[in-house]
């Protein structure tokens, strides 16, 4: 097997367009060491290439040292490839600087950043923060927090009955007092590709700062936050085939200078004394802390991987396959799939008239058809849908027609299992 | 493992026509049970006259496994006493938790009175949740529920189960 995993079959630029996953496939070592496994959860974190797991021990075997210290050549070797990674970073979101690009524990610790250093700095009681009805609770839960101890109010964005926001509602909600936007950039429940030029151009023609959530966009699309024109990007490493505990924060450069610290400790500070500190430039003074510097490599590598298959390529590969998801369950009687609005990549919600979800996961993993049940930390999006829980399955680079077809065969076992459709 | 041993037909039965499914006017003890991580929901109400469960209902949504646990619940508990059923609620515990051990039978548990024995076997069909570690919660949160509710003060508050 080791030589199967060692082999990185070939993927030509002359392939991009239309690259074929089960190729993509051998290069996750997971498939191998789990024959049969049919993975529909990549939404909640994505399986890992060989060339992300073998580079992060080759990192730890050869070029491993603490960065921005040491003046031996290791820790500069390290710092460099350290450093290389929030370049990478920065490239793959066309940021204009590397300097823009804060590295975090994932997209969640980004959002809590700017909730606590950009907040209180420039939000005073009255302000409004507006969020939409799509968010997961990781672009909820922190604007609470900080509205509460703020005095500033959070607004919520609606969807309309196909599941896509409401951008008249939204534009009408926007006034002198809205500070902030926080939207999805593809919906984590239904899958749904969010309008955010949209959304941004309405909002800082509102006067209002926006930061978009791409946890799934950037592993399924060409994220260019220069073109979008946000204000803060954030995603983590995890869902893109990196390594977890690592991801980034992207935030203008103007916008960046303007904020303030957010922990303080070792790496972010110039001068130190017992009467006053002085602290680095950005992005240096937003990382306390040895910052997790393999997963920043780990990241750069997934990235690496991603842009090997072609960013565009993996867009239509699961646009494509997304759509053929969404037309295979529709036509099973009794199966309801969740709206997602005009467009949804990657992502697809469903109901069984009949069959909880948490009945069908476990019917499913005797399948070993893994999919997620639950309210996918989206409650809010949950009761605006009257749903208590939906069935999601989630498709990355690996997935093809026939983990679809698995799936339609589970929910057709289920259905004969709970009695719902007569046994053959 | 087979998924027959999870839904059995009188699993699927009480999941689909749940028995006593309905609030209960007059209830001396109610209490709220919620699963944060899937979101199932169930309010236990009883009426409970001189020590003894007079009547028992519940409302909630939840999988087959949470409303199937819930209904056979409240078909054990009627006519019990408060330490009769909190007897068959440790019996329960110990039988979808596998903590009764392997190889014996529900009914020769210890710490079950004998003339609880026969309520005992009719929650044999969940003792199958000992095989999915994941869906454990899902046949306790009735049972949780109803200890609070009838451990704590009529009106008790909110619970959640762990």
């Amino acid at each position: 097997m080791s030589a199967l995993l060692q082999e990185r079959p070939a993927v030509a630029p002359s392939t991009r367009g239309a690259f074929d996953p089960k190729v993509v496939r051998q290069q996750f070592p997971v498939f191998a060491r789990n024959p049969g496994l049919v993975f529909l959860d990549t939404a909640a974190s994505a399986q890992k290439p060989a060339c992300v797991i073998d580079g992060l021990a080759d990192y730890y075997r050869a070029d491993y040292a603490n960065v921005h210290r040491g003046v031996y050549g290791l820790s500069a070797r390290s710092t460099a490839r350290f450093e290389a990674a929030r370049d990478r970073v920065a490239q793959f979101l066309n940021a204009a600087d590397a300097s823009e690009i804060v590295f975090v524990r994932g997209a969640t610790e980004g959002i809590n950043l700017v909730a606590q250093a950009w907040g209180p700095a420039f939000l005073k009681p009255g302000d409004q923060i507006v969020v939409s009805e799509l968010e997961h609770h990781s672009n909820i839960v922190p604007w609470q927090m900080l509205c509460h101890r703020l005095g500033v109010e959070l607004v919520v964005a609606p969807i309309d009955d196909g599941g896509a926001l409401d951008l008249a509602a939204f534009a009408r909600l926007l006034t002198p007092r809205t500070r902030l936007v926080a939207m999805t950039h593809v919906a984590n429940v239904t899958g749904g590709l969010v309008p955010v030029e949209r959304v941004v151009q309405l909002a800082h023609a509102a006067g209002a700062k926006v930061l978009l959530d791409g946890c799934q966009a950037v592993p399924r699309l060409p994220v260019d936050v220069q073109a979008l024109g946000c204000d803060f990007y954030v995603f983590s490493g995890h869902k893109c085939y990196g390594p977890t505990g690592i991801g980034a924060l992207y935030a203008r450069r103007a916008v960046l200078d303007a904020m303030p610290p957010w922990q303080g400790g070792g790496d972010m500070i110039r001068t130190v004394t017992f009467a006053e500190t002085t602290y680095q430039d950005a992005p240096q003074r937003f990382q306390a802390g040895t910052p997790d510097i393999a997963g920043a490599i780990g990241l750069a590598l997934a990235l690496d991987f991603m842009d090997d298959l072609g960013v565009d390529a993996i867009r239509e590969h699961e646009a494509a396959l997304t759509r053929h998801a969404r037309a295979a369950l529709s036509a099973l009687p009794g199966v309801t799939i969740v709206g997602a609005g005009a467009e949804s990549v990657g992502v697809v919600s469903f109901e069984v008239d009949g069959v909880h979800p948490h009945d069908l996961a476990t019917i499913f993993d005797q399948h070993d058809v893994a999919i997620r049940a639950g309210h996918h930390c989206a409650q809010p999006l949950m009761d605006r849908l009257g749903l208590v829980a939906t069935a999601r399955a989630s498709f990355g680079v690996y997935s093809d027609e026939d983990d679809v077809a698995a799936l339609v065969a589970a929910v057709r076992a289920a259905q004969r299992l709970f009695g719902l459709v007569s046994a053959r | 493992m087979d998924l027959r041993d999870l839904y059995q037909d009188i699993i699927l039965d009480h999941g689909r026509h749940p028995r006593n499914f309905r609030p209960l006017p007059g209830a001396s003890h109610f209490a709220h049970g919620h699963n944060p991580l899937c979101g199932d929901k169930v309010t236990i109400f009883v009426r409970v006259e001189d020590g003894r469960v007079a009547d028992v209902s519940f409302e909630g949504k939840g999988c087959a496994i949470s409303i199937a646990s819930a209904s056979l619940m409240t078909e054990v508990m009627q006519d019990k006493t408060v330490a009769e059923a909190q007897a068959l609620f440790a019996h329960f515990h110990g039988k979808v938790t596998g903590a009764e051990g392997a190889g014996v039978s529900a009914s020769s548990v210890s710490g079950l009175p004998a003339d609880l024995l026969e309520e005992g076997d009719r929650l044999e069909p969940l003792a199958g949740v000992r095989s999915y570690p994941a869906r454990v919660k899902c046949a306790t949160l009735a049972w949780h529920t109803f200890d609070a509710a009838v451990g704590g003060m009529a009106g008790g508050g909110p619970l959640k189960t762990e």
